[in-house]
């Protein structure tokens, strides 16, 4: 059996190993769960607070050991299963999320900072430097990395919960699979799938709406067409998306190739097939932008 | 002379991460610095040169726990940059999303974070243990809150459904109906949680602070009012800048707010409920009364009181939305962009919430400019450490530690927002 295989990353980087049934250690010991956040929003590791009926229900089954953002308690490693949230863009996260794997049986990246790294990829497009002059008087307090990086780029990950945010009820999944030893029952296909089952009328088809669902990994119940509006990709890429053809159709459709290129550089823009997608994306005849009002109005620090 | 360092790696129960560092030399308290090392995520910098329609969408991650907020701050502001006018229905349907977040966050703030402190316990769950009612009759509401937000914004979290002149699909009358019931019983659990808030035990400590909060003639501040503070500043959204500066510290990546003629000032629910108690619901009104809560209320760690207030106002103004709503027809009018710059201030859970954007002709950002409620309440937060360190300086490290942290969770700081690590240090040299 091999585990699903998720497009977010390399496949070599993220080999989403099938989670190994526990060995036996005793009746009452119950499994030891980690949350830990790096660059991010708080909004993954929130769906677990989120879960507002099983909460109870998950805290009794499980020893939730290490979760600041919940307790001030914190139980030291190893962990069982450890659910990381963010992305790497600091020096000492670089390290951290190494520590974090050593303690860790299984380490799952939970949303699309972790898995593919984050809407704050999009500095690897551009220069850091210049990001941080916009936003601080004095970007030399500020020490942050050229790039923001999925989890995987940096220790080896056992599986990629996918969205931005992610889905609660595929994260009760994946505790739940992993704790039983069992694959998550996370389908791979497009959003299309999930919006054919869910009844949705085809907003491309039907109103000539621009739509990622064609590329985009499900796991959301196909929402944004059932809110009459096309998807915009924060579940990151299926696996195998042709997303060639999908910018074709959405060039048919009037949309320029600036537009395209942004669709593709979002949550997800440094999901491989998106990156690559928005790269080629970029019209050589096309004129250079103006450059942007890019001076930060903060004022120095120094005396109040 | 005694030398004693304590340190708490991890600050917890809030949302992000950072480090207190507190000084304290022949019994003074020397230095108290909230520290932020939260890495910047750079937002108003990528924001440039990405459309108005995609800016909702992308404001929202921000926050996981406030996404609504961003969301209306934003969509303001856009609308305000191209002269659009919204439709009453669109105005109700917002205020409803809203008030779904506002229960979410402050029920998850009140009983998830900031109870576990007043009973002695380490979280909720472990605070379920003795008080299963308690914990679950909490979730019970949050649950209501998320729920409207799901049916109005599409799902909890970075919500789908909001745009620039209303919604991509207004919400059938039926599926708002389906609400109701488990609102009125929230109401109910909120006017109780009121009630038992107020017999907490509260540290006797005030400040004198300058709040700073929205105001509206009839409504109780939320999407929209003059920014107005105890102090008399009186401006609209355009005006901020006049009064408000921010100032970049060596020690945080979150940029510190200041009233540029004054200083720290505070936003958030007590800075909401002592400038706006008149127009809180009747029903928040009168368990106001019955708690005996006098205003102004100074003492910081009272604000789980204004929270729940604020809970069953929310909840009073939701139920009250749901039973007058009517379909917004078409849901969004077809927005068109124009240069200029926009302003947006709305009132997040922790506060006001204030976004400038400059649009070229086509609507493509120019530059962006968001000032989350943390930051601005950073200064005030650090002040109250100060002082309240200062005042218990000669409990034991413990006893010290557990009200600085607690102190800290009075703001109910969303690091994330403006910036993570909230290691605790004091330094006794």
């Amino acid at each position: 059996m091999s585990a699903e295989r998720n497009a977010t990353t390399d496949a070599a980087r993220a080999r989403n190993r099938v989670p190994m049934r526990q060995p036996a250690r005793g009746p009452l010991r119950r499994p030891r769960l980690a949350v830990w956040k790096f660059a991010s929003c708080d909004g993954c590791q929130l769906s677990l607070l989120d879960c507002e009926d099983e909460l109870l229900a998950v805290a009794g089954a499980i020893d939730i050991a290490h979760f600041p953002e919940a307790s001030s308690a914190s139980g030291k490693g190893p962990y069982d299963l450890s659910l990381v949230e963010g992305s790497i863009t600091t020096p000492q996260d670089v390290k951290r999320i190494l520590a974090v794997r050593r303690q860790s049986r299984h380490l799952v990246t939970i949303g699309a900072c972790a898995s593919a790294g984050g809407i704050q990829a999009l500095r690897n497009y551009a220069d850091v430097k210049e990001y941080a002059a916009v936003v601080y008087a004095r970007p030399d307090y500020i020490r942050t990395l050229a790039t923001s990086t999925p989890i995987a780029d940096h220790v080896p990950v056992d599986f990629e919960l996918r969205g931005c945010p992610i889905d609660k009820h595929q994260l009760l999944d994946v505790i739940t699979a992993f704790l039983a030893g069992r694959r998550p029952n996370t389908p791979a296909h497009s959003v299309c799938v999930d919006c054919k089952l869910r009844g949705s009328v085809c907003v491309m088809v039907a109103r000539g709406t621009p739509c990622l669902g064609p590329v985009t990994h499900a796991g959301c119940g196909a929402l944004c067409p059932a809110y009459d509006r096309g998807c915009y990709g924060c579940f990151g890429p299926m696996a195998g998306p042709n997303t060639g053809s999908l910018a074709a159709r959405w060039e048919a459709l009037g949309e320029s190739p600036a537009t395209i290129r942004r669709a593709f550089r979002s949550f997800n823009a440094w999901a491989e097939p998106f990156r690559r997608q928005s790269e080629a994306q970029r019209d050589p005849g096309e004129p250079q932008a103006t450059a942007p009002d890019g001076h930060s109005d903060r004022t120095e620090p120094g005396s109040p | 002379m005694s030398t004693r360092t304590i340190k708490v790696d991890t600050l917890a129960r809030v949302e992000g991460e950072g480090a207190l560092h507190l000084r304290i030399r022949d019994r003074r308290v020397e230095h108290a610095e909230l520290r932020i090392f939260e890495p910047p995520r750079f937002f108003e910098a990528f924001l440039r040169e990405r459309g108005f329609d995609e800016v909702p969408d992308i404001v929202a991650r921000i926050c996981g726990i406030c996404p609504v907020a961003y969301q209306m701050s934003a969509v303001q502001a856009i609308e305000d940059a191209f002269g659009v006018t919204i439709d009453a229905r669109v105005r109700a349907l917002r205020q409803l999303l809203y008030c779904g977040e506002w229960i979410e966050s402050h029920v998850l703030h009140m009983f998830m974070l900031h109870a576990p402190d007043f009973l002695g316990y380490d979280s909720a769950i472990e605070m379920a243990r003795d008080h299963r009612e308690l914990v679950e009759s909490a979730l019970q509401m949050k649950k209501a809150g998320n729920a409207i937000v799901r049916v109005v914004g599409g799902r909890e979290i970075h919500p789908i459904n909001v745009r620039a002149g209303g919604f991509y699909r207004a919400p059938g009358v039926g599926e708002l109906r389906a609400l109701r019931e488990p609102l009125q019983r929230a109401r109910e659990t909120a006017a109780r949680s009121v009630r038992w808030a107020a017999g907490l035990d509260f540290p006797a400590f005030e400040r004198d602070y300058e709040f700073v909060a929205l105001r509206h003639d009839t409504e109780y501040p939320m999407n929209e009012g003059r920014i107005v503070s105890s102090a008399g500043i009186d401006t609209d959204a355009h005006g901020y800048e006049d009064h408000f500066e921010e100032r970049q510290v060596a020690h945080s990546t979150a940029l510190h707010s200041l009233i540029r003629e004054r200083g720290p000032y505070l936003v958030g629910p007590l800075a909401r409920l002592n400038l706006n108690a008149a127009t809180l619901s009747p029903l928040a009104r009168s368990l106001m009364a019955d708690i005996g809560l006098a205003l102004p209320c100074r003492n910081p760690f009272m604000s789980i009181l204004a929270r729940g207030l604020e809970v069953v106002h929310a909840l009073d103004l939701a139920i009250g939305l749901i039973e007058g709503y009517q379909a917004p027809d078409p849901p969004h009018p077809g927005v068109a962009p124009r240069a200029g710059i926009g302003f947006g201030a709305t009132e997040a859970p922790r506060g006001l919430l204030w976004h400038r954007y400059q649009f070229d002709d086509a609507g493509l950002v120019r530059a962006a400019r968001i000032v989350p409620p943390t930051s601005q309440n950073q200064p005030t937060i650090e002040a109250d450490l100060r002082e309240l360190a200062q005042r218990l300086v000669d409990s034991p490290d413990d006893a010290l530690r557990a009200r600085c942290e607690q102190s800290i969770r009075n703001y109910d700081p969303c690091i994330s927002c403006s910036t993570h690590f909230l290691r605790l240090e004091i330094e006794r040299p």
